[in-house]
């Protein structure tokens, strides 16, 4: 059986990615992902849902987003003609507007008023409280109290927004118990409250409607590197945490067998340290959150606490489609360290002037690596996720202020 | 044992006019040591049977009370594992049933197959696996039906009727009937909504329907078992046993009496 194959006929198992995925919820949430189940499916299908989500998409988020030519770093890193597609350009600094924006409009589909999320680095927080001021939505967001402190900016902003932001101190106050305690307000709240998470994750039908609402990215991404080189690009790269970024770029490239795809995830201070999020480097398979996906977890089960200097990579899970497309080998996940992606930080800001969020430098530090064996005739495109602004306190306090590092 | 001692278990008592009562407690809450000691306590006070939570990092169905439980006993290091191993040595100290609960991932590490054989070497009649809905049981209920051990369905307030008819259907040993929306902990009172939802639980199943998630006096433990056929108590009992009162578990077990 051939990969294609292999990826056509799972699809048909309801829910799932290969074994991965599924619903693993409380039944009090059952009725709830089963309705928004029909209600996505219903909605994607409606031209007046999707021409409103284009609308939004176009004149409120700012898209279609650039597709950069990166002329500096192709020729400092003397490989391969190197793009970037510019998601740090949309509205709120990141591509976390694309399914905040569509699950905000399913919300009023279903007639509910108020919306729930998680956030880590606050990106998908920031663009769910703003989507939800924009269409009149109520809007909690639960955020661990070690990403509040590291990133109090993004807290004010969802305040600024109208949004009431809600401390986590269960476990060690990262995105995971945010998730954990959005879970737990959904299951109180699910007659008129929407879950808005923030990625591919989750129950079914979460993860592949995430990769939906994001899959503009390798969409737009197609036509502009065809309408520049004439054909598809040969390698395509983008970060992983809970990987929506990354699933809405490779989606509508995971049939094009000619184009190779790598995930870059975080791998901290280094997987044999043990302190990384490097989940499908050193996962094992089980649940969490609803899916069954690789999962940091010790010997007896229990979800162990990832470590990232990027907090939104800060996730001991993973979508569970990344999960089989790792086993059926379409998709090369690499671990890549704080120092690293560090470097890939620096080299990105001086030699194109974009500073990008920590998360992304991990896939510009892949990328240099993956640039190493390709020709100049070759494309190779960098997903852009989000920009850098968040992440400047953190980058300061890492290189103690010396910018040259 | 396993399903048939359950089920023939909670009928002996409900012949007796008696309602059911359920005590819920957290293994390793304590550390291990106390565990078995709490199991016969509840025994002799008159408990139906007992459910015992393993551990989770992730505990999404429970509230403050059992999170901080699970916390205390992941710090005395206390596994699945363990629980299983202690309470195969202990398991001819007991007559009561035990009911483990435990959600999906303590299970898939262990090995599914591996985790069957275990608890029916270790005398486990049930189990609750909270996050573990019809749509996903095949992962498990397979292997552990194989080993006779009944495994028991939950319903909730916000499940359609055709839902709830084919939990009602499928549940073994008793149907949970879940009584807030929510996650457990306690509380002062209950909506309306909950004794007609028992009621038409009872039409929906052959099998006993408890009541649990909330229960905190003797007063819920009447009015609740009125509707059904007893309660599950968990918080209450978690946090009597933390602060070492015991009294009041007697007073709650009570209550379920002629």
């Amino acid at each position: 059986m051939t990969m294609a194959q292999t990826i056509k006929d799972t699809a048909h198992k309801k829910g799932h990615f290969g074994q991965f995925g599924g619903q693993f919820v409380p039944e009090s949430l059952m009725p709830a992902v089963l309705e928004l189940e029909e209600v996505y499916e219903e909605a994607k299908n409606d031209q007046a849902f999707i021409d409103e989500m284009e609308d939004y998409l176009t004149n409120y988020v700012g898209r279609q987003t650039p597709l950069t030519y990166a002329a500096q770093l192709t020729k400092e890193l003397g490989g391969p003609q190197i793009y970037l597609k510019r998601e740090d350009l949309n509205h709120t600094g990141a591509h976390k507007i694309n399914n905040a924006l569509g699950q905000a409009l399913l919300t009023k589909r279903m007639g509910k008023k108020k919306v729930v999320a998680e956030t880590g680095a606050g990106q998908h927080g920031v663009a769910t409280a703003t989507v939800c001021a924009l269409l009149g939505l109520d809007c909690i967001v639960f955020m661990g109290k070690e990403d509040i402190r590291r990133q109090e900016l993004n807290v004010f902003r969802m305040e600024l927004l109208g949004a009431e932001v809600v401390s986590v101190d269960q476990g060690e106050g990262t995105l995971k118990d945010a998730v954990n305690e959005a879970l737990r307000y959904w299951v109180a709240h699910v007659d008129d409250t929407h879950y808005i998470i923030g990625s591919v994750v989750g129950p079914h039908p979460f993860p592949a409607m995430v990769r939906d609402f994001q899959s503009v990215i390798g969409k737009e991404t197609k036509d502009q590197v065809k309408a520049v080189t004439g054909r598809l690009p040969d390698a395509v790269v983008a970060c992983v945490g809970g990987g929506s970024n990354a699933m809405g770029m490779f989606a509508p490239f995971v049939n094009d067998s000619e184009v190779k795809l790598f995930g870059a995830e975080a791998a901290g201070k280094g997987i044999e340290t043990g302190k990384h999020a490097a989940t499908l480097s050193a996962g094992k398979i089980g649940v969490l959150h609803g899916m069954m996906s690789y999962l940091l977890q010790d010997e007896a089960g229990q979800i162990t606490e990832p470590y990232s200097i990027s907090a939104g990579l800060d996730y001991p899970g993973i979508g569970p489609e990344h999960s089989f497309l790792k086993d059926s080998e379409r998709v090369t996940y690499k671990g890549i360290t704080d120092d690293e992606a560090l470097e890939g930080l620096k080299l990105l800001s001086r030699k194109e002037g974009i500073v990008p969020a920590l998360e992304t430098a991990h896939a510009i530090s892949y990328a240099r690596e993956i640039a190493e064996g390709m020709t100049e005739d070759e494309t190779l495109v960098i997903c852009l996720s989000g920009r850098g602004d968040k992440d400047v306190t953190t980058v300061k306090e890492r290189l103690g202020g010396d910018s040259h590092g | 044992m396993g399903k048939e001692k359950l089920e023939q278990t909670l009928q002996a008592t409900l012949d007796k006019g008696d309602k059911l009562f359920v005590p819920y407690i957290m293994a390793g809450d304590g550390g291990l040591d106390v565990l078995t000691d709490r199991i016969a306590f509840l025994e002799e006070a008159g408990a139906s049977a007992i459910e015992l939570g393993i551990p989770f990092s992730d505990p999404v169905a429970d509230g403050p009370t059992i999170q901080a439980a699970g916390l205390r006993a992941l710090e005395h290091k206390v596994s699945l594992k363990d629980v299983l191993d202690l309470l195969k040595t202990t398991r001819n100290t007991r007559e009561i049933p035990i009911i483990l609960m435990t959600y999906v991932n303590p299970i898939i590490n262990f090995g599914t197959e591996a985790f069957a054989e275990a608890c029916e070497e270790s005398g486990v009649d049930g189990l609750i696996i909270p996050d573990l809905p019809m749509e996903e049981e095949d992962h498990i209920f397979p292997h552990v039906k194989e080993k006779g051990i009944a495994l028991i369905r939950l319903a909730a307030l916000t499940s359609p009727d055709d839902r709830l008819k084919q939990i009602g259907d499928r549940t073994e040993g008793f149907l949970y009937a879940v009584t807030v929306k929510g996650t457990t902990g306690a509380q002062a009172t209950f909506g309306e909504e909950v004794g007609p939802y028992i009621e038409k639980l009872k039409t929906f199943t052959s099998k006993p329907v408890l009541a649990g998630f909330g229960v905190t006096t003797p007063d819920h433990v009447r009015d609740l078992s009125q509707y059904g056929d007893g309660v599950v108590v968990g918080s209450k009992i978690v946090s009597d046993f933390h602060d070492g009162v015991t009294d009041t578990i007697r007073e709650l077990i009570q209550a379920s009496k002629g």
